[in-house]
């Protein structure tokens, strides 16, 4: 059974390539970059990026306080602003809507009130309240609305209050949004995005702490990809949008305050790349959202104890960059997933099938996956802390595996 | 808490900032009545909210120009108090404990041209000269004969599955008569009429329903879940009524282009009872959608009589209830039909609004070829309904009085359409079958990394195994 595959991990720049108009200039094969393009139409290379974000990367953990995080994001000079995160994801939202007047917006609240986590605060005003719609409280109907104005020409962006709040349009998503494509021989295609926060925020209780990337990634026809830093949550908001596929945005409640200089020149990234958060030798520690600062501080202590984690942000939830994955592995020999779904059936479960399939001859140790347990989160807050995945347990789980 | 602000406390700062930051906004965008009139009376007297007989259309502007609290208490101010400017609107008080009847007094009556023997009741409907006339007649029949044997293919083994539209042939080709190809199609399953009627043909309607290389959906849907991009009109899925709120969101895309056209949405009695339906209806009119939202009231979902589908005065009293202007036609009555689109397609377009239309008429075939109707519901019945109220019969029955058809005409074309359909199902059912790389493309524009392994894996299986299966092929 072992690796009739081994392949699967060839280039797949069709979907990076075809998203971008004619003045961008795409990669011809892949490699582990986003895309920065520079004023002067000339690309920098991602390996620079990752050995400097390396460097200085500072991590703090959103576990206990939101504190600052401030990356260099690329080896070039360029100029650079400061923003949060929610700020890069509006930003990332107004720059799409300038160029493109299909695009448009619709969601609970996100109109004159801006949007419950401000993504959205002066849309309303700069593009009117038709392109950025108050809707009534029912996902299904305006989920269902932006697959029909998809299909007949605008790109809407749907924001879910709360991610788990789409769980009123799992038939639309699943049923509609994700087939119609294929149904109808490819006549109709349906560029949507949604989008919205989920994950276990403060207390919010069990019905507002949903991870629903844990459900919805068995849909077929479908792309998901999960933000992290402000860097990435614009470059995933306008190549989510550019993409003629229906694209899940995962935002996470806590991360929304973030703080970090991003470039001023216009950049998209990749839907389906990981990203290079810390290189290293000992162990690839593949995370996403706000567990890769979780994972980012136990990194702190693992390097004081003498280890050094490969961290990956692996960004694409569906598909997965088993490109990236795959080149770590086979340089570490040692897998950790640290997520935050749920044990049973979440990311982490299909990302250890995933690269069980394909990279056992690889691995030395069997794939570890640290989750939360299979339980509705608690309200009260040590209970909560403790359902989610917490630095201490990471550290021991790496120091477990590289015996 | 962001969330918490937003859900409980998301009244009053909402509505706040919507007092103050509304009046600035540039609304020019939406292009329909966006005054900020304040919502009192009027000059010439006449109140801006409430009254049931007002002109909807001033009622609904008034969403933007809300409460302000000095206003409040100029109104409460009023001599004798009866009324009060609530969130929404001005309401007039009441001192009688008394609830509204759960049903009217009597049913809304139902609008109709023709009887049953074809004659015109009235003056008071949208003529068509005889060229569409008889247009409509001869699609009426095509679409009686496709069905007809469509059915007893599936009944061969030769399709595996058909749902028909017999009884519901005015629905199908009048509607559809009286609509512009730019008008955006989103069918729930019983009207394949509305395609026929548009130009997609009958060796497209078999192909489909082969599901071979002909089928411009690839192989990829049940027979009967006709798509066509070219005809404007949308892949038929098979979840109930998820069509609606897809009609509402295709007519904002046209409202934001400012095109003349509207949308329209088929829908049976069994769906208005889903959610769907209901968010839909709510948000086509908080919109100002213009959609034309049909509902083909044919007494049965499956095997659900509309008695246990509902307790309201069938789906035209729906359209009030969300501020919806609704009609209730005879929908087996194509001249009622046509009327009742065609002028409801320009209320959509030139007042931006949805419209609701209630069709009556009765499903005289089976839910589809997996269903026997005898079994839940009395032969006669059916009979009946077939005979006395088929709407092609009525249809002929005025065309021959105003002299645009006759008897020898009919078996002629009742002869020349068995045969075409015959013929389709004939070329369609030789025709191959899509390839298996069919099963990959399309999921996405281009099939990523996942989906290339998997196709990979297939065609080493298929390889191997040639002998056993050797029909597959890519």
């Amino acid at each position: 059974m072992a690796a009739t595959i081994l392949h699967g991990v060839g280039a797949t720049t069709a979907l990076s390539s075809i998203n971008y108009n004619n003045s961008r200039r795409s990669l011809p094969e892949r490699k582990r970059t986003s895309l920065v393009i520079q004023c002067d139409g000339s690309l920098s290379s991602g390996l620079n990026i990752s050995n400097n974000r390396g460097a200085k990367l500072s991590t703090n953990a959103v576990a206990t306080k939101q504190e600052n995080v401030t990356a260099s994001t690329t080896s070039k000079p360029g100029l650079r602003h400061e923003l949060l995160l929610f700020e890069a994801l509006r930003e990332g939202l107004e720059e799409e809507m300038e160029r493109d007047p299909h695009v448009c917006v619709m969601g609970e609240d996100v109109g004159h009130y801006g949007g419950s986590y401000k993504v959205t605060k002066g849309l309303a005003d700069k593009y009117g309240d038709l392109r950025v719609l108050d809707t009534p409280i029912a996902e299904n109907s305006f989920t269902g609305m932006g697959i029909g104005a998809a299909m007949t020409g605008l790109r809407p962006i749907v924001e879910g209050m709360n991610m788990g709040f789409l769980l009123l349009a799992f038939n639309q998503i699943s049923n509609n949004c994700g087939m119609l494509h294929y149904t109808s021989g490819g006549q109709f295609k349906i560029p949507i995005v949604i989008r919205g926060p989920g994950g276990v925020g403060r207390q919010l209780g069990a019905e507002h702490s949903q991870r629903l990337e844990s459900y919805f990634q068995s849909i077929p026809g479908i792309q998901m990809v999960a933000c992290s830093t402000p860097y990435n949550a614009k470059g995933l908001m306008k190549a989510a949008i550019r993409s003629d596929n229906p694209v899940i945005l995962f935002e996470h409640v806590l991360l929304y305050n973030l703080k970090e200089r991003i470039p001023d020149e216009e950049y998209v990234l990749s839907l389906e790349e990981a990203e290079m958060v810390r290189p290293g030798k000992h162990v690839t520690v593949l995370t996403y959202s706000r567990m890769r600062y979780h994972v980012m501080q136990a990194a702190k202590t693992l390097v004081n104890k003498g280890y050094d984690p490969e961290v990956i942000d692996i960004r694409s939830l569906k598909p997965f960059d088993l490109h990236t994955i795959g080149n770590s592995v086979k340089k570490t020999h040692h897998v950790l997933i640290v997520e935050e779904c749920m044990r049973t059936g979440g990311i982490g479960a299909s990302l250890t099938a995933s690269i069980n399939e394909h990279f056992h001859d690889y691995l030395d140790a069997p794939i570890v996956c640290l989750s939360s347990q299979d339980v509705p989160t608690p309200y009260a807050g040590a209970l909560e802390e403790w359902t989610v995945v917490q630095p201490a347990q990471i550290v021991a789980a790496v120091e477990q595996l590289c015996q | 808490m962001a969330l918490y602000l937003s859900k409980s406390g998301k009244f009053l700062p909402h509505f706040i900032t919507k007092m103050s930051s509304l009046g600035m906004i540039n609304l020019s965008s939406l292009g329909s009545c966006l005054s900020q009139n304040p919502p009192l009376l009027t000059e010439d007297g006449r109140t801006s909210y409430a009254a049931p007989g007002n002109d909807p259309t001033h009622f609904v502007c008034r969403r933007f120009g809300s409460v302000k609290a000095d206003k409040l208490a100029s109104i409460s101010t009023n001599a004798d108090s009866q009324l009060l400017n609530f969130p929404g609107g001005v309401v007039k008080f009441t001192p009688e404990l008394k609830f509204l009847s759960d049903a009217p007094e009597e049913r809304i009556h139902c609008y109709r041209v023709l009887d049953e023997s074809g004659h015109l009741l009235t003056s008071d409907f949208v003529e068509i000269d005889k060229d569409i006339a008889v247009r409509m007649y001869k699609e009426m029949v095509m679409l009686q004969t496709v069905d007809t044997i469509f059915y007893e293919a599936q009944r061969q083994g030769r399709i595996s599955f058909y749902v028909t539209a017999m009884g519901e042939e005015a629905i199908n080709i009048a509607s559809a008569a009286a609509l512009s190809m730019d008008d955006f199609v989103f069918p729930q399953y019983r009207e394949a009429g509305v395609l026929l009627w548009r130009g997609f043909g009958l060796q497209d309607l078999a192909n489909q329903c082969f599901g071979n290389i002909g089928d411009n959906c690839k192989g990829r849907q049940m027979p009967a879940h006709y798509g066509s991009k070219k005809h404007n009109y949308f892949t038929v899925a098979s979840t109930v009524a998820t069509q609606i709120p897809h009609a509402v969101g295709a007519a904002y895309s046209l409202k934001m282009e400012g095109r003349d056209a509207c949308t329209i949405t088929y829908f049976g009695d069994g769906g208005t009872s889903t959610g769907d339906f209901h968010a839909a209806m709510n948000f086509a009119a908080v919109l100002e959608a213009p959609v034309i939202l049909f509902c083909r009231n044919n007494g049965w979902a499956i095997s659900t009589p509309v008695s246990d589908q509902f307790r309201s005065d069938g789906i035209v009293v729906r359209g009030q209830a969300y501020g919806i202007r609704g009609i209730r036609v005879d929908g087996n009555d194509a001249l009622a039909v046509f009327s009742a689109v065609h002028t409801a397609r320009k209320m959509a377009i030139s007042e931006s609004r949805p419209v609701l239309i209630e069709a009556l008429t009765y499903r005289a075939g089976h839910h589809s070829t997996s269903d026997d109707s005898s079994k839940y519901r009395p032969i006669e019945e059916i009979e009946w309904w077939r005979a006395a109220q088929d709407p092609v019969g009525r249809f002929r029955k005025w065309l021959e009085m105003q002299g645009w058809w006759s008897c020898e005409s009919d078996t002629e074309l009742r002869g020349w359409a068995r045969q075409e359909v015959l013929n389709a199902i004939q070329v369609a059912e030789k025709a191959e079958k899509p390839g298996l790389r069919e099963i990959f493309t399309d999921v996405y524009d281009v099939p990523p990394s996942n989906l290339r392994d998997q196709e990979k894996s297939l065609r080493q299986t298929v390889q191997r195994h040639q002998r056993d299966y050797p029909h597959f092929q890519f």
